[in-house]
């Protein structure tokens, strides 16, 4: 092993642009190092058989007067290339057991953090706070249409990043919600499938304090490139100011479902959301992209039906790319865009323009649940 | 016509004229010849879909396609260049060559021949047609994850499974053919182990295709199921399995890698043979290193599935099956390396081809063993780290052995030597734009750029930039081959019926006239 961390070390930063990351963690380096060590073997091998094989094409070259051989078998030969094979592959076995066993360990974490994958979002919810939020792509669609130059961090930064704290052992919990996702950090060497139906869990414990950021890898549709991962490890008492941030928030969110709202608060709160979470399938001007995303701007329900119109933002369509929202987001963000989309561009002129209020979502929620 | 065979004056044993020869052929030279065609077509649609993708990675950004389309043409050049390019083309190859090599007048069943071809252009027609349907076609990868391509596919993907379907009665037919002929058709005295080495690498392919195409049809008769009928194999919301899925499909679909590259071994064995002019080493050992691939290839499939949550057993079982594969492939390297030694080489267009076959194959190997390594696969997995991986084992692997083949054998099927000056220029444009495509791969995956991305992070620029040079270069190349091709069928130097020097001591196929007469064996010959 120490061939390999030595040129490892010599031959590439850390932050290579055409290596593996060597990363924070403990396992994401002992994985770097059993990954150069496989390398350099593979180099060994390919250096002999290739020497081997390109001195013979050079020099009994039928040009040069070769004649050829007459013998086509040796036993002993294939017995002893086949037992070295064994041997070089029992050689990379070893190390590499022990580093998977190491890199896989499902016990609690002390912080717990349930991941779900969405289309095209990640949601994280802190398990033992139970405060959660969404995390989405921050570049601007004007930077990845080319109208705008592209910054520092195109399609590498997020809205919200998912905060940890530094020298904690943290379980990752990573669900699906929709179709396969998959969460990978480089640095961490933590890449995990989020599937709909199954609780996957991963492990890392980060030293350092940094920003992090990694990618969706599993193709989960039209913005499978848009939907990365950042994470940000913070010193634990940041993290623990950070989460009592998040539970006061959350404790304001739910008084403000008790709140009178008017019309323009819905209005302008709604047109946020819809920014946020809409606009990538329905377009700004809720013109979506038919037949697979259908329009708002003159739908029949979004101007005459609240009622189906509440149904499909809380259970989503089944057999579309439309997610159910209602256990993802509060009764406020729901009522609000709902409300939005109902005045929003010609729908306030020609439909009911009928609002929709928090209170409305929560008498769906109960009519439910009977 | 023929110098060696006796041939008898049946007049009406010819060809049929016009379209009606290709509608209704039953003679294995002809449907090996509209197979090779085919692939040849549908190597340059799926090309063409990967001159798109090439084009919308140039430069990062969305420029040319917008994502929704980018991801149709990575599904369907991914679904053509494995179904329709590379199968065809080896199942081609097995119709001219497999009667001609065991010293039969034809295959054992000729019309379920016919029908076989027939087949393809009908799956093929169906799947490319969705393309211009307004919902657009398959979109979810060749790999088709479930609920990607059942609850949130397109209404298209009936189309896709129905395609399927017809692709898998056609390649199972056709392997029904492969081991009848084979079985029942050899000339006296050609026991089992002296069957050429091709014909070996059909005879194992043709049962791996028989077992895992049912496979195939099962997981897509599923989807079906889930899509159309209300049944939730694959929807977790009524009760079952996205894993399911993979399981099912990788159970297909590692048997179906080896699929693509046996045949290959065979052709390449007698290339490096005939241009070293001395027999192939270890003429058994090649046999039982391509059983053991085979019998292998079962109990692998879950490599492809590191990342989807299986216990840590599972996870060592998977990479230790897996590294076992890289036994008999080492062996079959080595095999070839001591046939090489020793020899009295020459470097004629199908050596250099298969030449490049061994020293890339064996790289696609490398890069395939550090896949297997469980978890380094975690950093690996789904980034271009396994593009570079499949394209090195099915590009300068599968495809250059079907060039390797069909330049070593052109001469024999139309009669006619092919230009070698142009079949070098072709090969050393090849060679040059293959690596120059698929290498900086390696170095874009192990930093980190995740496969089937329209648009990537600005790190990754120049390397893209590269790499998609390569692409336009190497696809502008196989013009070079298309016409190569074309002017050898039209004209060129008679070729001999032995066309390379001592091929006549190495395989049945070079004791008749160049072209063969149409059918290929009237007398069976003797084999000591």
């Amino acid at each position: 092993m120490v061939m390999p961390v030595m040129f490892s070390s010599l031959v590439f930063s850390e932050d290579s642009d055409y290596n593996m990351k060597v990363g924070v963690t403990e396992v994401s380096q002992s994985i770097f190092e059993l990954h150069m060590l496989i390398f350099w073997i593979c180099v060994g091998i390919g250096v002999i058989v290739f020497s081997i094989m390109f001195w013979s094409l050079f020099k009994y070259r039928k040009s040069k007067g070769a004649v050829a051989a007459d013998f086509d078998d040796n036993f002993w030969l294939e017995i002893g290339w086949t037992v070295a094979a064994t041997l070089v592959l029992v050689w990379m076995a070893v190390p590499s057991t022990q580093v998977m066993v190491k890199a896989y360990d499902d016990a609690e974490g002390e912080i717990n953090i349930l991941i779900t994958g969405h289309q095209w979002k990640w949601h994280y919810k802190y398990l033992e706070d139970e405060v959660g939020f969404f995390s989405n792509l921050a570049t601007s669609q004007e930077q990845i249409n080319g109208e705008v130059p592209k910054g520092e961090f195109y399609l590498r930064e997020v809205d919200e990043p998912l905060v940890i704290p530094t020298n904690t052992r943290i379980r990752f919990l990573i669900t699906g919600n929709d179709v396969i996702h998959s969460w990978w950090v480089p640095d961490f060497a933590v890449k995990q499938d989020a599937i709909p139906g199954f609780i996957n869990t991963a492990w890392t414990n980060v030293p350092e304090p940094g920003i992090f950021r990694g990618a969706c890898t599993e193709l989960c549709g039209i913005k499978h490139a848009f939907m990365p991962v950042v994470v940000r490890a913070v010193e634990r008492e940041e993290f623990d100011a950070f989460i009592a941030t998040k539970v006061a928030l959350a404790e304001e969110e739910r008084m403000l479902t008790s709140k009178v709202w008017t019309k323009e608060e819905l209005m302008e709160r709604g047109e946020g959301f819809y920014a946020t979470n809409c606009s990538a399938c329905h377009q700004i001007n809720g013109k979506g992209i038919p037949p697979v995303f259908p329009a708002l701007d003159g739908s029949q329900i979004a101007m005459f039906d609240s009622k189906k119109h509440i149904e499909i933002l809380m259970e989503g369509v089944q057999g579309s790319a439309m997610a159910a929202f209602g256990d993802s987001y509060s009764e406020v963000d729901i009522a609000s865009v709902i409300t939005y989309t109902r005045q929003a561009w010609s729908n306030g002129e020609n439909g009911d323009g009928v609002i929709v209020t928090p209170q409305d979502i929560v008498a769906y929620k109960n009519r439910i649940d009977l | 016509m023929s110098t060696v065979v006796e041939t008898h004056d049946h007049g009406h044993h010819g060809p049929a004229k016009g379209l009606s020869r290709w509608l209704f052929t039953t003679n294995h030279k002809d449907i090996g010849t509209l197979y090779l065609w085919f692939s040849f077509i549908m190597l340059f649609i799926g090309g063409a879909m990967a001159m798109v993708i090439r084009a919308e990675l140039f430069q990062p950004g969305l420029q040319i396609v917008q994502p929704e389309f980018f991801n149709q043409m990575t599904t369907n050049h991914g679904l053509i260049m494995v179904f329709g390019v590379i199968m065809p083309a080896f199942v081609g190859l097995a119709n001219w060559m497999l009667p001609m090599q065991i010293g039969a007048p034809d295959m054992a069943l000729p019309r379920l021949n016919n029908l076989s071809f027939w087949l393809l252009p009908m799956a093929f027609g169906i799947l490319l047609s969705t393309l211009f349907m307004p919902e657009g076609g398959p979109n979810f990868g060749w790999t088709f994850y479930a609920p990607l391509s059942t609850t949130y596919a397109p209404n298209t993907v009936n189309f896709f499974i129905f395609s399927v379907h017809v692709m898998g009665v056609s390649s199972i037919l056709g392997s029904i053919n492969i081991i009848t002929t084979i079985f029942n058709m050899r000339a006296p005295g050609m026991t089992l182990m002296k069957m050429p080495l091709f014909v070996w690498s059909w005879l194992i392919t043709a049962y791996l295709l028989i077992a895992v195409m049912p496979v195939l049809a099962g997981v897509v008769t599923m989807m079906l199921m889930d899509i159309n009928f209300g049944t939730s194999f694959f929807n977790a919301a009524g009760g079952g399995d996205p894993v399911l899925f993979q399981h099912v499909f990788w159970f297909f679909g590692h048997p179906e890698v080896y699929i693509m590259i046996l045949p290959a071994f065979g052709i390449v064995s007698h290339i490096i043979e005939t241009f070293s002019r001395k027999p192939i080493f270890g003429y058994s050992s090649m046999v039982y290193a391509m059983a053991s691939i085979a019998i292998l290839s079962f109990v692998v499939w879950a490599h492809h599935m590191f990342t989807v949550g299986m216990p840590l057993a599972g996870e060592l079982f998977f990479m230790y099956s897996t590294m076992l594969i890289a036994i008999p492939t080492g062996v079959k390297v080595f095999n070839w390396v001591a046939t090489m030694f020793r020899g009295s080489i020459t470097f004629e267009t199908p050596m250099l081809f298969s030449i490049a076959f061994v020293a890339l194959f064996t790289i696609g190997g490398f890069s395939g063993l550090m896949l297997a390594i469980v978890p380094a696969d975690f950093q690996y997995h789904d980034t271009y780290f396994v593009v570079a991986h499949f394209h090195y084992v099915l590009v300068p692997g599968a495809l250059f052995g079907i060039i390797a083949g069909a330049y070593y054998w052109l001469p024999k099927w139309t009669g006619n030597m092919y230009d070698e000056t142009l079949g070098k220029l072709h090969f050393w444009l090849t060679f040059i734009s293959v690596n120059v495509t698929f290498f900086p791969m390696h170095f874009v995956g192990l930093a980190g750029m995740p496969r089937r991305y329209p648009d990537y992070a600005l790190q990754f620029a120049d390397f893209n930039a590269l790499i998609s040079v390569g692409a336009f270069m190497f696809g502008l190349t196989q013009l070079l081959f298309l016409f190569i091709v074309i002017k050898t069928i039209r004209a060129g130097k008679q070729a001999e019926p032995e066309v390379w020097e001592g091929a006549g001591e190495l395989g049945l196929e070079w004791t008749l006239s160049s072209p063969p007469p149409y059918h290929s064996f009237t007398i069976q010959p003797q084999v000591k």
